[in-house]
């Protein structure tokens, strides 16, 4: 059993702010969700729409259609009116817009009137979430608990959105009350409800980021907002900077003295920093970077999503330098394999790539508390009597790692480090001996690098016909494709990447010569991952499905296109 | 205290008679009488003949890219603001490939010294113009003589709002150093143009040519802003040297509250004192 809302109105009519509040109370009175949404690059007008999905257990991702529309202008009505189940509900203004008389759905409630004499128009959602948890059988005290939270510092605010709240409940009570009954709680103690840029946001706090340094870009500025906004009670520096190039710069600049470093960004910004990255590997300075995807090419759909620089984050930056590409697959997982970044990066010295995209970075989830001991901060320094003296910022090592110092760590000891190619001091050189050596050294870390990347999740049949193959944010999604597929009865499985390069390949070494179909599944034209995996193992993947028109990969979608090809 | 040779390093590659010898011999006079130990000084350039010159200064380096000395210079006063940053570049890689870090980072004012060792000409690359050469000036580039006029640095500084701005002349050591130490005694950044003969590829503002115009005028008031502009302003048959500007005013540091207490790099951290951050999303 679940309940499915989708909520649509122009971009300003404060969407937001009423999913937010809905979506912590549920996860308050322990229900678990998932919500997402589809924003237009524009602050006034257009076409914005939520959606909220309320299942047992963990939904994993959203459904395309639904059980209860709320509009907030007509628009909204006839765009979706199609996706809205038979026996759903839409809350509507009829001050605002008359439904068609055919449309035997309508819950009407006058939710600007309402607002006004609660106290004025501006709470017009808040009658909204007032109809809804009538409709949904929830009482109103945990919504009310939160906007006493949300404006304890604002006189008479929080009492004239309950009076709000409380006009949009009798409103729409007399339509239908608990219509759409609640699914069963999830187990467990209490829960976060969290969006993807937050979760990063806060593993970077508490991996011990000390620096960021980004130039806003959506989807990527959530991190940069929630960093900052710790600014004021903890020991971070977040500045914005000129452009992406300085921002790179600057990150660098801090790690090498000694702060644990991030920059954050989308495709157009990440174009300007990889003269920046290739930096990084050439001086090897640790550094981390949150590439979150958007549709290219140039500026593309800005607030739409897509898997699309893949490829450009393996190879972005002229030269050869050692480097790992991670991704955020899960809220569950984020949090700890961003930490796994700034652990790598300080390591091997390297710039670790942490790709995430739209899909990822706005949506919120119910997800179990984290576990803060689980998080490692390993600065990989060198101590007082561990490297030789002089010091030379680029001794050779069988490792390939040299011991790194700070400036000023040690008492007449300098740390040099150059762009040109350089010798163990970090000093300029040209010879054709010196430059094999010290590409040699760099290029070992890769051996043990390689090592530290995971397997990709097998999840579903052990002995699988159908594997479908997927990275980064489509977790979810396929995750629900194949418990479908499963209960249907195809064996199917599902490997899913969030280490993605160095590429691990043991798993799919073992499982791409015994299965009957692999499919990568992408949020891109080309089917980025499936050419990396031919070219790094040599197995050849039978499909692709492949979805580019800006939006997340549906559950439905995958399932056809499987189905499709088991038929053919 | 070390002498100034003992900053000294490295193995030049300039051409011979070039001026960026004289600029290293004063930095390395002013760090010793600055009594800077090499460990406390961090000197980050870009990419050209001048941004060699962490090679060559027995201190901490961060030679980047071409035209991004200004970002990690800052990143690192964030980092550690116990050092003593010096950034040396050329007048390409400062105001050129760099121009957009040069105005954003006078606003911002952190606490650095900026040295442009100012050729007026692209030297490394082999003579092309820079933003600061003469209009009219012909290169194997600019084949009918460069069309726009001069960028003025100075003048730029002191519109952008920065605390401290000279001019110094390679030839004129004793006010060089002098002018270096003073620079990295400034709280906030300080903007040195320095005129730096290209034996090799500027023919036309050679040593000569600046030893006959460059004079010290009488500054009365080192915040007299409207007198700073018109000096900065002064160049053809008469240019001035000088501290045209010397007026503090808060830095970037002082912003974060982040640095108050150890530099940001040396606080020891443990990851699971923080799981209280996660109370706001339940
Ligand atoms: C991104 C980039 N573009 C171009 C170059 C080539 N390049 C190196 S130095 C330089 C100009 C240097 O001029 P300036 O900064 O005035 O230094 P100078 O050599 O005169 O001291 C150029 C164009 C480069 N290294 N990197
Ligand atoms: S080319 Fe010009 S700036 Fe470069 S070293 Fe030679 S004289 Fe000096
Ligand atoms: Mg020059």
């Amino acid at each position: 059993m679940e309940v499915n809302i989708l909520v649509g109105g122009a971009a300003g009519q404060g969407m937001d702010t009423v999913m937010n509040l809905l979506g912590k109370a549920l996860t308050r009175e322990g229900y678990g969700l998932i919500y997402t949404k589809d924003y237009m690059s524009r602050v006034r007008g257009g076409h914005n729409f939520s959606r909220l999905r309320i299942a047992a257990g963990k939904p994993w991702s959203n459904v395309e259609t639904f059980d209860i529309l709320v509009a907030l202008n007509e628009e909204t009505y006839y765009l979706h009116h199609d996706n809205l189940a038979p026996s759903g509900r839409v809350i509507y203004d009829p001050r605002l817009f008359d439904l068609p008389d055919d449309e035997t759905r309508g819950v009407s409630v006058e939710l600007e009137n309402l607002a006004e004499e609660a106290g004025g128009k501006v709470m017009a959602n808040t009658v909204a979430v007032g109809a809804l948890l009538v409709l949904i059988g929830l009482p109103g005290t945990a919504v009310e608990e939160l906007l006493k939270e949300t404006f304890a510092d604002k006189e008479g605010v929080a009492e004239e959105n309950i009076l709000a709240l409380k006009a949009g409940m009798d409103a729409a009570s007399r339509f239908c009350s608990s219509c759409f009954p609640l699914p069963s709680k999830s187990e467990g103690g209490k829960k976060l409800f969290i969006d993807g840029n937050q979760v990063l946001g806060m593993a970077a706090l508490a991996s011990g980021c000390r620096f960021l340094s980004a130039y806003p870009m959506t989807p990527s500025t959530g991190v940069m907002n929630y960093l900052a906004g710790k600014m004021k009670d903890y020991p971070i520096v977040v500045e914005q900077a000129e452009d992406e190039i300085a921002a790179v710069n600057m990150a660098l600049g801090a790690s090498y003295t000694g702060a644990r470093s991030l920059t954050c960004t989308s495709g157009g910004g990440f174009s300007l920093m990889v003269e920046g990255l290739s930096l990084a590997g050439m001086t090897e300075t640790p550094l981390v970077i949150i590439l979150a995807m958007r549709p290219g090419p140039a500026t593309g759909l800005p607030t739409r999503t897509e898997q699309g620089d893949l490829e450009f984050a393996i190879h972005g930056g002229h030269g050869e330098f050692p480097r790992a590409v991670l991704a955020a697959t899960s809220h569950e997982d984020a949090f700890y394999r961003l930490n796994k970044a700034f652990e790598l990066a300080d390591r091997y010295q390297i710039p670790v790539l942490f790709l995430s995209d739209q899909n990822f970075a706005d949506t919120h989830r119910t997800v179990e508390q984290y576990d803060f001991s689980r998080l490692n901060y390993n600065r990989c320094l060198a101590e007082e009597g561990q490297y030789e003296e002089p010091y030379k910022r680029y001794r050779f090592t069988e490792s390939g790692v040299s011991p790194r110092a700070l400036p000023g760590q040690f008492a007449d000891q300098v740390v040099l480090v150059d762009s040109d190619e350089h010798d163990e001091n970090g000093n300029i050189i040209e010879g054709a001996q010196a430059r094999r050596l010290m590409v040699d050294k760099r290029m070992r870390k890769l051996t043990a690098l390689a090592e530290e990347m995971d397997e990709p999740d097998l999840y579903g049949d052990p002995h699988p016909d159908t594997l479908l193959i997927g990275w980064g944010s489509t977790y979810g999604v396929l995750r629900e494709a194949v418990d479908a597929l499963s209960a249907s009865g195809a064996k199917t499985a599902m490997l899913h990447f969030s280490d993605i390069w160095p590429l691990p390949r043991k798993r799919l070494n073992s499982l791409l010569p015994e299965v009957k179909l692999s499919c990568c599944v992408e949020n891109n034209v080309t089917g980025q991952l499936a050419s990396i995996i031919r070219r790094e193992t040599g197995h050849l993947i039978n499909r692709s499905i492949l979805k580019y028109d800006g939006r997340p990969l549906l559950a439905h979608e995958i399932i056809a296109e499987v189905e499709k090809n088991a038929e053919s | 205290m070390l002498k100034a040779e003992d900053y000294l390093v490295g193995e030049t590659a300039w051409c011979p008679g070039c001026g960026n010898f004289s600029i290293r011999n004063a930095l390395a006079s002013a760090l010793s009488e600055l009594e800077l130990s090499p460990h406390e000084v961090l000197i980050c350039s870009g990419i050209g003949q001048a941004a060699k010159t962490p090679h060559y200064i027995r201190a901490n380096g961060f030679n980047g890219l071409h035209g991004r000395a200004l970002p990690p210079a800052l990143g690192s006063r964030a980092a550690n603001k116990n050092l003593k940053v010096i950034v040396a570049s050329g007048d390409g890689d400062s105001y050129g490939e760099g121009g957009n870090h040069f105005i954003h980072n006078i606003r911002r004012n952190p606490n650095l010294a900026h040295l442009i060792h100012n050729n007026q000409v692209y030297g490394l690359t082999k003579g092309q113009a820079s933003p600061t050469s003469e209009q009219g000036m012909i290169t194997g580039v600019q084949v009918n003589g460069v069309a726009a006029p001069a960028l003025n640095p100075l003048a730029m500084g002191l519109v952008l709002g920065a605390g401290f701005v000279a001019r110094c002349f390679s030839g004129e050591k004793e006010h060089l150093k002098e002018t270096i130490k003073a620079a990295i005694n400034f709280e906030g950044y300080a903007l040195v143009d320095i005129l730096q003969p290209c034996v090799s590829f500027n023919k036309v503002n050679t040593w000569g040519w600046y030893k006959q115009r460059v004079y010290f005028p009488e500054i009365k008031d080192p915040q007299d802003w409207p007198a700073a502009m018109e000096m900065s302003r002064q160049w053809g048959e008469k240019i001035p040297l000088g501290i045209f500007y010397n007026h503090p005013r808060p830095i970037f540091e002082s912003s974060l509250p982040a640095l108050e207490g150890e530099p940001l790099a040396s606080r020891p951290f443990d990851p699971a004192s923080m799981s209280r951050v996660q109370d706001e999303f339940l």
